[in-house]
């Protein structure tokens, strides 16, 4: 949640220029992203243990991929003539982990200005250059939910996407995933934690007010489809001449919400916050997909069970706000056992990359088992997401996206070896670390000649003008914690 | 001899039981230690001193705080309060070098935060004196077996204090249990905080709540005036030192700051340096070396660059963690993992820290993710515990399991540094001090709760 930390947005923005600049020296990413892998027709990967997520563990086991979907799952499978062989003896397959927050592959996060900016859309300004995808990927994640921030009580519509590194921005949509739409309660919509200077307090400024804003725009939503319900019943019966009622893109996507079309994925800590909003939606006859965070949802966990609403919280962040104070390891675990579907999310482009082991301390905090913590990461967000007839656990038929790692992917140790999305190898470890040899070879070559092309004979450098000749790079653009780039994604 | 076996506190479950017990009684919020006697063996455990190979079937003896002795074939002391550890490890309590524990309790409320002092030169300023011994950081991080650490002001962490000054103060040592600070100090002045600055020719400007370009030829000049103040207060503090020397200081005003910094210019509090990128590490490196400070660097992003000139310079690093983004764009994916691997491959001693509080029971994550980037086992190990105790002069009195050191123990299920791994008993100072804490506390309330009605 960008907006409201205005140092770190700051930052935010002085990391996109340096990239900018960077993307200008034209160095290809380790990765290759210029060109997405081939998809070899089929692809056996063999003798490793597969954890199917859905249907237990298969030790020595291998699965086969035929147009980019699972084929087969078994101990027996023979490689068919002419398929790709992935030797896996000694590795450990899991279903591509998703990742049910995140905010990689934006070009910006926060229309801030408004209370409602439901008529804005992440997909509109998706960055399929921007490099956490590929580190993403290296962190075993094949599907992220790419949301807007939480400067707005209802923010902007987002959509669910594919880590295709290296496919144009068109091709990252998951296809057929239902979009959906961000909202926030708590302290980052009432912005508690920073004010704008010389400028006033934007409404709203507490629950009750973020409780009314969301209120009014459903109700002007709801006028607005009776208007466009009415007119289309008339057009219909045959009326004549019509005036069709004015489009608004405000409060199309909350039509889109009342009509089941439209995910509403809503940001929120505090127990009393949760109710309200299902309290809320059960007033409009909407129903809320998911609780992203929901730090205090193990509070009221038969509550979300009832209302059978998804909870996608954070292994063990606490602290940094006050509605963070109650916030507690335990969260999954205990929403987990009183029956509701919780994923654990990263909000933050590091974080993204060890979801696998933010997982494991479920098992440590509450003692979930090995598949149930799993399944924080992989079945249960695509659940969530309404994906999970496509991903998130390996079976037949399924979308070959995969995650193959040297250990228990449960622990530290484990690193990612490959990762699949539609059967082709997206990220390829040893091949990543052949490439970089090369890959800074051709950054020297660049910068010689950037370097080159600074010396002009007749300036001293420091009497160069600023606007002439690239800049040197400003030191760090970060904080030298993690916690600043927590706060970049988080909260 | 005749041994006492006390089987109260035989089993992790009965211990637990106790702990309940002591919450529902009111535990103290404060230190929460339990007063229990000053002799402990704990026996039949798998030891690892880390001042040697690991002990497979040994005896632990802690009497008044210490460790009175650890081996194979030691005798349990009468009247020991014996721990059966069969099946389990133990380890020495692990050591964060930066975080902000006590300093801050939640990021974003300024009232709770006291880890940046206003103003760009507060080398006067203690950590010690602001540090809340019931602060909930302390009893969460301790639970994660993390026994000690460097209290750390003007750090970073989740600080919303926007600039952090240049010398930000003086870093504490302290224990995680206590019932005052006193009782938890292991050194009230372990480093002088020097953030080193930084060339910045991007700027935020809250008043038009956008970023600001500055020319770098702009920029640079800002860098060089912070520079030359900073070396002027390097010079002044000389003279200041001097003249104290030869007891003259008396005809001048006391400068409590100049005081302060004095010992910094004498050699003997080190300068803890925060700096990342290559470029402020060498500016750095050659400062301290041209002052004669004694420099330990902290962040080190970048260290793996000017590997060479800080082993030859001897400086010791406060690695950040290991799970932070890398710094550039093309920088390789695990550039951050690699980095202690890289560091230890050319022989520069460094400490992994978490530089947070919320996040500081995340030490030992950070430090199996580099073992599992290339860094050995026991060198993990030892930069979450020995090391950081050596950079900051502490390596007689902690960091390892040897006779004669502050019993500073955890009692594991296994690998500590590893994400499921329980800790089952641990002791601070020699006390067997709980890992309760609130978040256990709100499980459990939460974990009782009755079924809510539909």
């Amino acid at each position: 949640m960008r907006i409201l930390f205005p140092v770190h947005a700051g930052r935010a923005r002085i990391a996109f220029v340096l990239l900018l600049l960077l993307s200008a020296f034209c160095l290809a990413p380790s990765g290759d992203a210029a060109t997405p892998p081939d998809a070899p027709a089929v692809i056996l990967i063999q003798n490793a243990t597969v954890m199917t997520v859905a249907h237990g563990t298969i030790e020595h086991g291998s699965i086969l991929i035929k147009d980019g979907k699972i084929a087969e799952v078994g101990q027996t499978i023979k490689a068919p003539a002419g398929a790709q062989v992935i030797e896996a003896s000694g590795q450990f397959v899991i279903p591509g982990i998703i990742d049910c927050h995140s905010h990689i592959a934006a070009e910006a996060i926060n229309e801030g200005s408004v209370s409602v900016s439901s008529m804005v859309n992440m997909e509109e300004v998706l960055d399929p250059e921007d490099i956490n995808i590929y580190r993403d990927l290296a962190g075993g994640v094949t599907s992220a939910n790419i949301l807007h921030g939480s400067a707005n009580s209802i923010g902007g519509q987002t959509l669910v996407i594919k880590l295709r590194w290296g496919q144009p921005a068109a091709k990252l949509a998951f296809e057929g995933a239902l979009p959906g739409i961000k909202f926030a309660l708590g302290e980052n919509p009432k912005r508690s934690n920073f004010s704008v200077p010389g400028q006033p307090r934007r409404y709203p400024a507490t629950r009750m007010g973020v409780e009314e804003t969301i209120r009014a725009a459903f109700s002007e939503a709801r006028d607005y489809k009776k208007t466009w319900d009415d007119y289309r019943k008339r057009v219909a019966a045959g009326e004549k001449n019509l005036i069709a009622p004015r489009r608004d893109l405000k409060l199309e996507p909350l039509v889109e919400v009342l009509e089941g079309k439209r995910y509403v994925h809503s940001h929120c800590y505090r127990e009393d916050e949760i109710l309200m909003l299902l309290r809320l939606a059960k007033e409009f006859g909407f129903k809320v997909r998911t609780l992203q965070h929901v730090l205090e949802g193990y509070k009221v966990a038969d509550e979300l069970a009832a209302a059978g609403v998804g909870a996608s919280t954070f292994s063990d962040w606490w602290a940094y706000k006050v509605e963070a104070y109650d916030a507690i390891p335990y969260n999954a675990a205990l929403m987990t056992r009183r029956g509701v579907i919780v994923s654990i999310n990263s909000d933050d482009a590091e974080e993204a990359t060890h979801l696998n082991q933010e997982a494991a301390k479920s098992m440590k905090y509450g003692g979930l088992s090995h598949d149930e913590a799993l399944k924080l990461v992989t079945l249960n967000p695509a659940m969530q997401l309404g994906i999970d007839k496509r991903v998130g656990s390996i079976e037949v038929g399924k979308d070959a996206d995969l995650a193959i790692y040297n250990h228990d992917p449960l622990s530290a140790y484990a690193v990612v070896q490959k990762t699949l999305i539609d059967g082709r190898v997206y990220f390829d470890r040893e091949k990543d670390i052949a490439n970089r040899a090369e890959i800074e070879k051709e950054k020297k070559t660049l910068t010689d000649k950037l370097k080159k092309s600074e010396k002009k004979p007749e300036q001293k450098p420091e009497e160069k003008k600023p606007e002439q000749g690239p800049k040197p790079p400003a030191a760090s653009p970060r904080p030298t914690a993690q916690a600043g780039a927590r706060l970049g994604g988080a909260l | 001899m005749k041994k006492k076996k006390v089987t109260r506190f035989s089993s992790p479950l009965y211990f637990f039981n106790f702990l309940c017990l002591v919450c529902l009684f009111g535990a103290p919020a404060a230190g929460a230690q339990i007063q229990a006697p000053s002799v402990y063996a704990i026996t039949h455990a798998k030891i690892f001193t880390l001042a040697g190979s690991p002990i497979a079937d040994g005896t632990l003896v802690i009497r008044d705080g210490k460790i009175a002795a650890v081996g194979a074939a030691v005798e349990v002391p009468a009247g020991a309060q014996i721990i059966d550890a069969k099946g389990l490890e133990v380890y020495p309590g692990l050591f964060d070098a930066v975080t902000q524990m006590g300093l801050s309790e939640i990021g974003a409320v300024g009232a709770t935060v006291d880890a940046t002092e206003a103003g760009s030169y507060n080398p006067d300023v203690v950590a010690a004196s602001a540090i809340s011994p019931s602060s909930e950081h302390l009893a969460v991080t301790r639970a994660s077996g993390i026994t000690e650490v460097l209290a750390v002001p003007a750090s970073g962490g989740f600080d919303f204090g926007g600039s952090r000054g240049t010398l930000g103060g003086q870093a504490s040592a302290i224990h995680l249990a206590g019932w005052n600070v006193e009782e938890m100090l292991i050194k009230k002045s372990a480093a002088l905080v020097l953030n080193w600055p930084q060339i910045q020719t991007q700027t935020f400007d809250f008043s038009t709540f956008s970023r600001k370009e500055k020319p770098y030829s702009e920029a640079k000049q800002e860098y060089d005036k912070q520079v030359n103040e900073l070396t002027d207060w390097i010079d002044r503090a000389r003279h200041y030192a001097q003249a104290m020397d030869k007891g003259s200081v008396s005809k001048y005003d006391r400068d409590l700051k100049l005081e302060a910094l004095a010992s910094v210019v004498r050699g003997q509090l080190p300068v803890l340096v925060f700096a990342n990128r290559a470029r402020d590490i060498r500016s750095a490196i050659e400062f301290c070396d041209k002052q004669k400070l004694k420099m330990i660097l902290a962040g080190g992003a970048e260290a793996y660059k000017v590997k060479d000139l800080l082993r030859s310079k001897d400086i010791p690093v406060i690695l950040r963690p290991v799970l932070s983004s890398p710094s550039d764009e093309d920088d390789p994916y695990d550039r951050e993992l690699t980095e202690p691997a890289e560091l230890a491959a050319a022989g520069v001693k460094f400490a992994i820290a978490s530089f947070d509080n919320s996040f500081a029971r995340r030490l030992g994550q950070n430090a199996a993710n580099a073992v599992a980037h290339g860094l050995s086992y026991d060198e993990a190990l030892r930069a979450v515990t020995i090391h950081p105790a050596q950079i900051f002069g502490l390596g007689s009195q902690i960091g390892t399991l040897e006779q004669g050191k502050i019993a500073n123990i955890l009692v594991t299920n296994g690998d500590p540094l590893e994400l499921t791994t329980e800790v089952k008993y641990l002791f601070i100072k020699g006390q067997l001090t709980s890992t309760e804490n609130r978040h256990h506390q709100l499980y459990k309330k939460y974990a009782e709760r009755p079924k809510a009605p539909n």
